[in-house]
């Protein structure tokens, strides 16, 4: 791997302290931040963004969780408090737009935080980067990916849970991959098994794991890249391919990351 | 004339017992907190429409949909037919709707061909469910009774189909043979064809067979009909109220509780709080479900028109992978609670108890395994949300018995101590960038 350089990525705190009010907040997201696999994706969407000129910024140290996995575990009064803070640190940056690169963070803000008074455009990386690879402000090599079987992971917080499924297709078309559907895709798909608090504790007892299921499924399509766009699916395909030892021949990667290696600027 | 007024007397039995084991459900659905769902109306008939009357979500599934569209039509559009004989019953005429003339025969063959499809499509999900167990039905919570039930309603739709199709076999040979009585009416297409297994009878057991069936199908009507508010069955009627109160907004968003938003808000910053409406000031009660009555009366109604399926527990990946998690069950257990609380509450009085709650029937095992994914609420072809039930009972777990799984804990606490479900420190959430 090449040795990487330290990226430019425009902080909110400084921004507003030279008076300046970005047009997007870029929410990076806890496993964006700290987990070591997604870090990569967040410095893949972060390099597109610089790359297309977007005028944003990130909260950098000032993040913090958005309590949606204490919610999920059934942990209201956590979830409320962290919600709470941040709809107050959002007021104080007057941010309308919040561009996520976690469908869980996405959906929490969209779907849950306007009913504790914080009200925000609310868009997921996929459907921007859809966009932006429709009105062609992003020019990828379209050569790239040409005859490489490609299947997608839908996250169910994108697919199930906010109706989020043509757009990473169409991307991967874009792209000029050869798709190749699982057998249960799109609203059918299969989850991870790291949603609803699931990431951070053992699994129950059962017969298999549900990332060794979901992995099995996706090797059923015989594909060279498994695409997905959350990170705690990409943990858990990670992991699976590496139970299946298929790490020398199947990667696994987020679409961003798969743009922004057919843009030359990734990493 | 003895017939017609013992044919009456059935009807307003049947009838009477029906209102009351209706009452019994709507009773024990009441008992449900308030969900106050009135919003969006165009959207709820909308959503009826397709959902329910046009069975949109069956079709993941082509061949029980399509077996289910027969026995669905075949329900609705026979009913005409019923009509008929409650006419006949009560003023002791013979097909009344024969007045209809040419249109006549049409609509009764018309209603052949459906029990015909009915009964086909019963003999098909007969041999799904014992013969090629399909494993949906096999489940951990399918135990006898509930397989039973479904053998139970499979049997009778094929009984009561093949009444009426012998009937108007015996009737149409009667009109052949010119009896007064039985006035020549043109040719039903679907008995026509059994008429030859009757030929040999004579006119006066042709009768006697002719009025056994009409009696045999239409006592049997009354007493299934009877049975429904006891069975799984009884989603023939709440489905369509149950798909109109449904959920609409994106599958993703859960329940706020504004009764901790005060709490919080209070926390957060003393003094602002107290400009807050009064809804906070009111006794905030418990946080969560321990009880089927702690559910509001929707969620009761869920479980009430749930019709065991499966396709929930199917699509579950805790449940496809062995862990003890089953959406069905769920619902399942909300209802059977309900039934017990409701029996509970009409012997001992409104506010009696027997010590027991949901958690004596759902153990903390299967609600830790929910990965929240929503599989089992998209499936529902009738709308039931197995999810917010796990949640709600979660909560409770959660926020009045503190006792969730360690390292879900261990998961609180870093939320609340570093702003991240991991252990790591604020000061590192820009190393990403950094190389």
């Amino acid at each position: 791997m090449a040795e990487k350089e330290k990226m430019q990525v425009p902080v909110m705190a400084d921004l507003v302290a030279e008076g300046k009010k970005p047009d997007y907040l870029f929410w990076v997201g806890c496993a964006g931040a700290f987990d070591d696999r997604y870090k990569k994706v967040t410095r893949a969407f972060a390099s597109i963004l610089n790359h297309m000129g977007i005028d944003y910024a990130v909260l950098g140290t000032e993040e913090t969780c958005t309590g949606d996995p204490a919610r999920r575990a059934g942990n209201e009064m956590l979830f409320q408090m962290q919600a709470l803070q941040l709809i107050e640190l959002f007021e104080g940056y007057e941010i309308k737009k919040i561009i996520t690169i976690c469908p869980h963070c996405y959906n929490v803000f969209k779907n849950e935080y306007p009913e504790l008074g914080g009200n925000y455009e609310v868009i997921s990386y996929v459907d921007f980067l859809d966009q932006a690879l429709a009105n062609g402000s992003l020019k990828p090599d379209l050569e790239k990916y040409k005859g490489i079987r490609i299947t997608f992971h839908d996250p169910c917080y994108l697919a199930r849970a906010n109706d989020i499924v043509d757009a990473p297709r169409n991307i991967l078309n874009l792209l000029g991959g050869e798709i190749v559907e699982m057998e249960r895709n799109r609203y059918y798909a299969l989850c991870c098994g790291a949603g609803g608090g699931q990431m951070f504790k053992e699994a129950e007892k059962g017969d298999k794991e549900v990332f060794i299921e979901r992995t099995e499924e996706a090797l059923k399509t015989d594909p060279r890249v498994i695409a997905s766009a959350c990170p705690f699916c990409m943990v858990m395909l990670t992991d699976g391919i590496k139970y299946k030892n298929r790490e020398e021949d199947v990667k696994n990667y987020d679409i961003a990351e798969l743009i922004a290696l057919a843009l030359g600027s990734n990493q | 004339m003895i017939e017609n007024f013992v044919f009456s007397l059935l009807l307003i039995l049947a009838v009477l017992l029906f209102t009351k084991n209706v009452r019994r459900i709507a009773q024990n659905i009441l008992m449900g907190k308030k969900a106050g769902i009135n919003d969006q109306k165009p959207r709820r008939w909308k959503t009826m429409a397709r959902v329910a009357i046009g069975q949109s979500k069956m079709g993941s599934r082509p061949i029980s949909a399509v077996l289910h569209i027969f026995v669905y039509v075949g329900f609705i559009v026979i009913n005409i037919e019923m009509l008929e004989i409650l006419i006949d019953g009560v003023f002791g005429t013979h097909r009344i709707l024969a007045f209809l003339g040419a249109i006549y025969p049409v609509l009764i063959s018309m209603f052949e061909i459906l029990a015909l499809l009915v009964i086909l499509a019963c003999v098909f999900f007969l041999t799904r469910r014992n013969l090629v167990k399909v494993p949906r039905f096999w489940n951990r919570e399918m135990t006898t009774w509930p397989r039973s039930d479904a053998n139970i309603i499979l049997v009778t739709e094929i009984l009561l189909m093949s009444s009426i199709l012998v009937m108007n076999a015996a009737d149409g040979l009667l009109q052949e043979r010119g009896h007064t009585y039985y006035a020549a009416m043109g040719t039903f297409l679907v008995s026509d064809m059994m008429q030859p297994w009757f030929a040999g009878m004579s006119e006066g057991a042709l009768i006697n067979l002719e009025r056994a069936t009409w009696w045999f199908h239409i006592v049997g009507v009354f007493i299934f009909l009877n049975y429904i508010p006891y069975s799984k069955h009884f989603h023939i009627f709440l489905s369509f109220p149950n798909v109109w109160y449904s959920k609409l907004g994106p599958l993703g968003k859960m329940d706020n509780m504004p009764a901790i938003t005060n709490e919080v808000k209070m926390m957060l910053d003393p003094s602002g709080a107290q400009d807050m409406p009064a809804e906070g000031e009111e006794d905030i009660g418990q946080f969560g479900a321990k009880e089927a009555t702690d559910l509001t009366w929707k969620h009761l109604m869920d479980a009430y028109t749930c019709t065991e399926c499966g396709r929930c527990t199917s699509s579950c990946p805790a449940n496809i992978t062995g862990k003890k998690l089953s959406p069905r069950k769920v619902v399942m257990d909300v209802r059977d609670r309900m039934e017990e609380i409701g029996k509970l509450v009409g012997k001992k009085g409104k506010d009696a108890t027997d010590g027991n709650s949901l958690f004596d029937r759902i153990t903390d095992e299967e609600l830790w395994a929910c990965t929240t994914c929503n599989a089992c609420t998209h499936e529902c072809p009738v709308n039931i949300d197995p999810l917010v039930v796990i949640l709600e009972l979660r909560r409770y777990l959660v926020m009045e018995k503190a006792s969730a799984p360690g390292e879900i804990n261990t998961t609180f606490s870093n939320i609340e101590n570093n702003g991240a479900p991991w252990q790591f420190s604020h000061e590192d959430r820009m190393e990403w960038a950094e190389k």
